[in-house]
């Protein structure tokens, strides 16, 4: 058996928010609030025996999924993985309708077809979610693809996590993305954990981000619980895919707060490893941020965070007291016209 | 650079053979929607059953991809394309490549417009040549048979050029993931063998039409007993009926032409008229499509048979080398014969 490398956080300088615009702040700083609120919600929810299925939470990776999507334009698209609640918020997903799949509700938006896996919403930019590990990579090409062939400027992201990196489908799509310069960004969000095996144990480099070389494509690895940090790097690489330049590879370095699912309490990872990330914590520490920042108070952002919890509870509101899909529905959507 | 030097002179009668047929319809869907494209393995020189031969003099690198050899990455890549208002055509060397792509196909094509509540349609055409050839094993899947019980695809057998064009090109239009398997012995292409029978190459008439997915067609009109048969089998059982029919028995051959979805009525139709029918197909006969017609007829008119409904399929083996082994496990005329016989006699 292989030694576990246990990797602590390594935080970065922190950048000033000075440059940068204070709607944008506070919108990032809404969507980390909104993504833990339903995800704590939806927990309480599970663990009540309300809500149906299974679930997957991205509890402490909130920055890197907020700092991605908000890089992108309204009409890029994404595409989620089965951690994907927060990826769907991100790109603007409403919580009414994300609460209502969850349920499996007519009103979802999937109409309660897909579930807690498979969310999403195309309205928005986000492809329903793939679950199987490694199977949207090529798929996110494929969209890029039809946006080159079509002129329409627009840009695939595709969320991964880094126990997709040694699967064939990821290493096929990111050899085509780049033989085609395809306008994708491929993002990682490495929480070190693929369900309980460790990173260390199963890919023989350091960083996911090393494997760009070998596509002729660029890689960085980031501090991904730094929204700002993150914001600034899928920008660059959004930016280089719509002129023309092709794919890049990120990699968000960043933590679950959780186990792999709902029943899972991660005791497998190592006390200190544990202590060490939980003290990063994306939220919190962006709020400190902003309140060291003179055009954020305290009371202004607790507005903020109570105007979520309200939204949140409206969601739930909403998902409870709408209909289940008819019997017959069962039957819809196998074929298109 | 190739050129398709084998396409006959305009004229109102020609004969083509099926590739010469695909290629006619995948040219003509190219010409008249920009979104449609072809990418595959080697297909700047034709692929491996010259499907593609000229396609890149006319349209350009841009709609004619040589892509890796990556089945999962570029299925999933039309996969995408198509999601985005494209349609993607795979052009498979051998249907058999398309294995590594299963999740790609199952789990990702067939189910992400009913998962997203039919947010997304997919609309994607797999050329695939199927069926046994004298390669072994692994070049000798009835790639039709191991997709026929996934919801979301459809299952297209051509047998003749003139249903392979019309169905071709309804494929190509249909907004769902095709799979369009042509048996590696009906194509025609040049350096590979021909399946003989009085239909494998035929008239196809130069002006445009389209055949719907879903509708089968009777090969041969024929009143004493049905017999079902698609791809090469269902040369096979035309050349079987024919010999019968010199002999005074009259056999009816019905060729689903789709497997999904599938012709159910034309075949009871069929069968009500004659009261007797064999189902022939080339795959390993556990879990078959003829499995799945036995049962309806079962269920829907076994009142009207006088005989049992009678199977003829491939052996649950792989296919051998040896040719004589492979002749042994295919179905060929002589099985379909005897099976016709033995129900004649009941």
């Amino acid at each position: 058996m292989q030694e576990l490398s246990i990797r602590l956080p390594q935080i970065p300088d922190i950048a000033p928010l000075e440059p940068f615009d204070a709607d944008l702040l506070r919108a990032m700083y809404r969507q980390m609030v909104l993504i833990r609120q339903f995800e704590l919600k939806v927990n309480e929810l599970f663990l009540q025996g309300i809500m149906p299925g299974t679930i997957h939470l991205s509890l402490g990776q909130e920055a890197s999924v907020v700092g991605a999507c908000m890089a992108l334009e309204a009409d890029d698209v994404i595409t989620l993985t089965h951690r994907g609640h927060g990826q769907a918020l991100a790109k603007g997903l409403s919580a009414d309708s994300l609460m209502a799949e969850l349920f499996g509700k007519e009103t979802g938006c999937c109409r309660g077809k897909g579930g807690s896996l498979h969310v999403g919403d195309m309205s928005v930019g986000a492809l329903p979610a793939l679950a199987i590990v490694g199977a949207s990579s090529p798929i996110a090409a494929g969209m890029a693809f039809a946006f080159k062939r079509q002129e329409t400027g627009q840009v695939a992201l595709n969320f991964f996590g880094e126990g997709t990196v040694n699967k064939g489908d990821w290493h096929e799509a990111l050899n085509l993305a780049s033989v085609w310069k395809l306008p994708v960004v491929f993002l990682c969000e490495n929480n070190l954990y693929g369900v309980s095996t460790h990173i260390s144990e199963v890919m023989a480099i350091e960083y996911v981000a090393e494997r760009a070389s070998s596509y002729g494509m660029p890689g960085s690895t980031i501090y991904g619980n730094d929204p700002i940090i993150v914001f600034q790097t899928v920008m660059a690489a959004a930016q280089r895919a719509r002129s023309g330049g092709g794919p890049t590879l990120i990699e968000c370095l960043t933590y679950r707060r959780g186990g792999h699912k709902r029943d899972d309490p991660g005791a497998y990872r190592p006390r200190e490893e544990v202590e060490a990330w939980f003290k990063t914590d994306p939220i919190p520490a962006f709020r400190a941020r902003l309140l060291k920042d003179e055009r954020f108070s305290p009371s202004a952002l607790d507005v903020l965070e109570e105007a979520v919890t309200a939204t949140i509870d409206a969601a739930v509101d909403f998902a409870l007291a709408s209909d289940t899909p008819a019997l017959t529905a069962a039957l819809e959507f196998v074929y298109a016209d | 650079m190739l050129t398709d030097r084998t396409a006959p002179a305009q004229s109102s009668n020609r004969e083509l053979t099926i590739v010469q047929a695909l290629r006619e319809a995948v040219r003509e869907e190219m010409r008249r929607d920009e979104q449609v494209f072809v990418l595959g393995e080697d297909i700047r020189i034709g692929g491996s059953f010259l499907f593609t031969l000229g396609l890149l003099d006319e349209f350009g690198p841009e709609r004619v991809l040589n892509t890796p050899i990556s089945e999962a990455g570029f299925v999933g890549l039309a996969i995408g394309a198509a999601v985005q208002g494209m349609r993607p055509i795979i052009d498979f060397q051998y249907g058999d490549f398309i294995f590594t792509a299963f999740d790609q196909i199952i789990q990702q094509c067939a189910k992400l417009r009913y998962m997203s509540g039919g947010q997304v349609s997919i609309p994607l055409v797999f050329q695939l040549p199927t069926g046994a050839s004298g390669r072994g094993a692994q070049h000798a899947n009835s790639v039709e048979t191991i997709f026929f019980g996934i919801p979301g695809l459809k299952i297209v057998t051509p047998a003749t050029p003139y249903d392979a064009k019309g169905l071709f090109k309804s494929a190509v239009r249909d907004n769902n993931p095709v799979l369009f398997c042509v048996h590696k012995h009906l194509y025609g292409s040049k350096g590979r063998q021909l399946a003989k029978s009085s239909i494998s190459r035929g008239h196809v008439p130069e002006t445009e039409y389209l055949i719907p997915l879903g509708k089968g067609d009777i090969k041969k009109r024929g009143s004493e007993i049905t017999v079902v048969a698609n791809g090469q089998m269902l040369h096979r059982s035309l050349n079987v009926a024919e010999a019968l029919e010199s002999e005074g028995l009259s056999a009816e051959v019905v060729d689903p032409r789709c497997l999904v979805p599938f012709d159910t009525e034309l075949v009871i139709d069929s069968v009500v008229r004659t009261s007797r029918i064999v189902i022939v197909e080339e795959g390993n006969e556990r879990g078959g499509w003829g499995a799945q017609l036995a049962a309806e007829i079962a269920n829907r008119a076994i009142g009207y048979l006088d005989a049992p409904v009678l199977r003829v399929a491939s052996p649950n083996v792989p296919i051998p080398f040896s040719p004589v082994l492979e002749s042994a496990v295919i179905p060929g005329e002589s099985r379909i014969r005897s099976a016709i016989l033995e129900l004649m006699d009941q």
